[in-house]
């Protein structure tokens, strides 16, 4: 066999060939500082970190209790669980996180912290980290193919293919060019900027807004989301998720964006007012959209479901064997940092 | 051979436009440019069948405009004794008896760069629905799954591929440009090495495949071409491989393609072009690991008017006898 091609793996199909292995190992014996940390996990999103969490720590799965049960759940064992890994879905809020007197840590298998009550964390002195970086490129790279599914009508051209209807050679219709279409990113962090880099390859002009300019790059600023809007043919959300960006994308900005304008969601649910984007979408005001997340996932607005400007994707933006293995190895290398009194490889606090 | 006017005079003085020879479709963006600078023969709206209409219409025809898939074949050129120019409307042109034409010295244009940018979009866009299941996770959404079945099962990371470009002409370049900022290794063959490129050639296809992780068809479809993608290809490929097919349909071998992809011997395709448009072999429409499109990469209205302006530039540099702007040369 080849050895420089893909190997298949025994979890899935893949050979992820990581130029920058991460310090935790999978094949390595568990310290017994692991196997004594009592480790809440609140979501079973990923299988393998689960997985490897059951065998090296004392694994506690929320999820296995209904919710209306979680609080005596956790009070009977609030003794044990000194850790707590959160997902995109479920993190820890107040209520949680005062319900588990002996928590120390809270690793996040995400890099977004908006289901994490910071404010709480610092209070108690509880360490937090979350997974930047390892999912850098995953999500970048999906924000672009949504784009142009969206401007060239892939998803519909696909479904119009299945559907047997094809049955004259010069069937066509017109769709959207993307090369060469002005890009709007709103957040030039790590994800906005992977997502400028791709898009220039294309010839895209990119503009984008942010808290504040940043002074390292050639991008066209805005100091407004409306404005940034008014001037882009394609927004893309790549911002955190905070009381300030909540809703960051409402009406005005989806008017300015406009009929011919496509909006690109791979941030979380709540930056963009749903309702408005439901009604934006289905009376022409805005051009299309493509949508990783939503405000009350797993539920999608169904009005959205016959719309063939629309492309409707399941929160897959991080769902790819490599990324979710990368991110649960940075999850189990902070825990067991954090067990064995080293740095923590990835601290937010 | 004399050099006949075709430009006739009228009693009022004004020049006769120059005849071209159509063949069907023109596209309706197209018709009104194009009739206010050429006379067109239409044999499709003649009663008559088509030999007939030629000999009695089109002896002194010059110049003939294929406006779409329709073949030039030898049987059709030999009722054109006068024709001197073939000008497509598309990159490709296998539909065209190239080497008929060389051989009566009637130059062939083709779209030039017109499409390049939207199909390598395209071919950009494919690889990344396979590979992130964009369209079938689309289709799951749709369905209301999201919520009865949880998370759609994963897919598979495009950074760190090994692409493997079979043909890097214009639009083989572009695709190779867009997939390196997205972390891809390009490799590529081609029929020549060619000098100013820096990534790894491949005299032959398979060994190329054996090195790739993904292949991408962007070459034109010759007689040497043909099913440049077979089993042994494919095979070497292997079962994670990845096939993107922007080309010709009949780059590829597409029932072998249909048995290894039901065999589990590669791993995913996204495809425009299939061999017999628009048949689409039924086994694909039922799988999750493909994309398919019918034929649609090059349809964006900037692809369309490049083509006009293309079209029209060659025609008007034939009939005043300039150079041709995107002579097809074999």
């Amino acid at each position: 066999m080849k050895p420089t091609k893909c190997r298949v793996e025994e979890r899935g199909t893949e050979d992820d060939r990581n130029p920058n292995p991460k310090p935790f190992s999978s094949l390595t014996t568990p310290p017994p500082a692991m196997e004594s940390l009592g480790v809440l996990l609140t979501f079973p999103a990923n299988s393998y970190l689960e997985e490897e969490l059951s065998k090296r720590c004392k694994l506690f799965r929320l999820w296995e209790t209904p919710p209306e049960n979680w609080r005596q759940f956790l009070r009977a064992n609030a003794g044990s669980i000194r850790a707590l890994v959160g997902t995109s879905t479920v993190g820890a809020d107040a209520e949680m996180i005062d319900a588990l007197p002996a928590l120390e840590i809270v690793a996040s298998c995400s890099v977004g912290l908006d289901k994490v009550d910071l404010a709480k964390c610092r209070e108690r002195r509880i360490r937090v980290t979350n997974t930047p970086d390892v999912l850098t490129d995953d999500v970048a790279d999906l924000a672009i193919g949504l784009a142009i599914a969206t401007m060239r009508r892939i998803c519909e051209a696909d479904r119009y293919v299945r559907s047997g209807a094809w049955n004259a050679k010069g069937d066509y219709k017109l769709t959207s060019k993307f090369s060469g279409k002005t890009i709007g990113i709103i957040g030039l962090g790590r994800i906005g900027l992977a997502i400028a880099k791709r898009a220039e390859a294309f010839d895209c002009p990119i503009s984008y807004y942010s808290r504040s300019e940043k002074p390292h790059t050639n991008y066209k600023y805005y100091s407004s989301v409306v404005d940034l809007a008014a001037n882009c043919h394609i927004l893309i959300v790549a911002c955190a998720l905070t009381e300030e960006t909540r809703h960051i994308v409402n009406r005005e900005v989806m008017d300015a964006l406009g009929p011919k304008g496509v909006l690109v969601n791979i941030g979380r649910g709540p930056h963009v007012d749903e309702a408005e984007l439901v009604s934006a979408l289905i009376e022409g005001r805005l051009g299309g959209a493509a949508l990783d997340v939503f405000e009350h996932e797993p539920h999608v607005p169904e009005q959205l479901f016959g719309l063939e400007n629309v492309v409707l994707v399941p929160h897959v933006g991080t769902a790819t064997w490599g990324t979710r293995k990368e991110m649960a190895d940075l999850v189990l290398g902070n825990l067991e940092a954090h067990a064995t009194n080293k740095p923590l490889l990835t601290p937010v606090l | 051979m004399s050099v006949e006017n075709h430009t006739a005079e009228t009693p009022a003085g004004e020049r006769e436009l120059p005849l071209v020879l159509l063949l069907p479709p023109l596209f309706p963006h197209f018709h009104v440019a194009l009739t206010h600078k050429f006379r067109f023969l239409k044999p499709w709206e003649s009663p008559l069948p088509r030999e007939e209409f030629l000999a009695a219409h089109a002896c002194a025809v010059r110049a003939l405009l294929c406006s779409g898939p329709t073949p030039v074949d030898a049987e059709l050129l030999a009722c054109l004794p006068r024709l001197e120019l073939v000008v497509a409307s598309s990159a490709g042109v296998n539909h065209i008896d190239v080497a008929a034409c060389r051989r009566r010295g009637i130059a062939i244009t083709n779209a030039g760069n017109a499409f390049t940018d939207d199909v390598a979009d395209y071919a950009v866009a494919l690889l990344i629905d396979v590979l992130h299941k964009i369209s079938a996770s689309d289709r799951y959404v749709r369905r209301g799954l999201w919520p009865i079945k949880g998370d759609h099962p994963l897919g598979r990371k495009l950074g760190g591929k090994r692409v493997g470009v079979i043909g890097l002409g214009s639009i083989g370049s572009a695709v190779a440009r867009r997939l390196e900022a997205f972390g891809c290794t390009i490799l590529y063959h081609s029929r020549r090495k060619k000098p100013s490129v820096s990534h790894q050639f491949f005299s032959n296809v398979t060994d190329l495949a054996a090195e790739s992780d993904v292949l991408v068809t962007t070459c034109t479809l010759t007689a040497e071409t043909h099913h440049i993608i077979d089993r042994e290809v494919m095979l070497a490929l292997g079962k994670d491989g990845i096939i993107i097919n922007v080309g010709r349909g009949a780059l590829v071998d597409e029932k072998e393609l249909v048995r290894c992809l039901m065999e589990g011997e590669i791993g995913g395709a996204g495809l425009d072009v299939f061999e017999n448009e628009p048949v689409v072999p039924q086994e694909l429409l039922h799988m999750d690991n493909v994309v398919l499109t019918h034929h649609q990469a090059v349809f964006t209205p900037e692809s369309f008017h490049g083509l006009l302006e293309v079209v029209m530039g060659n025609l008007e540099a034939f009939f005043s006898n300039r150079p041709l702007p995107t002579p097809v040369s074999e």
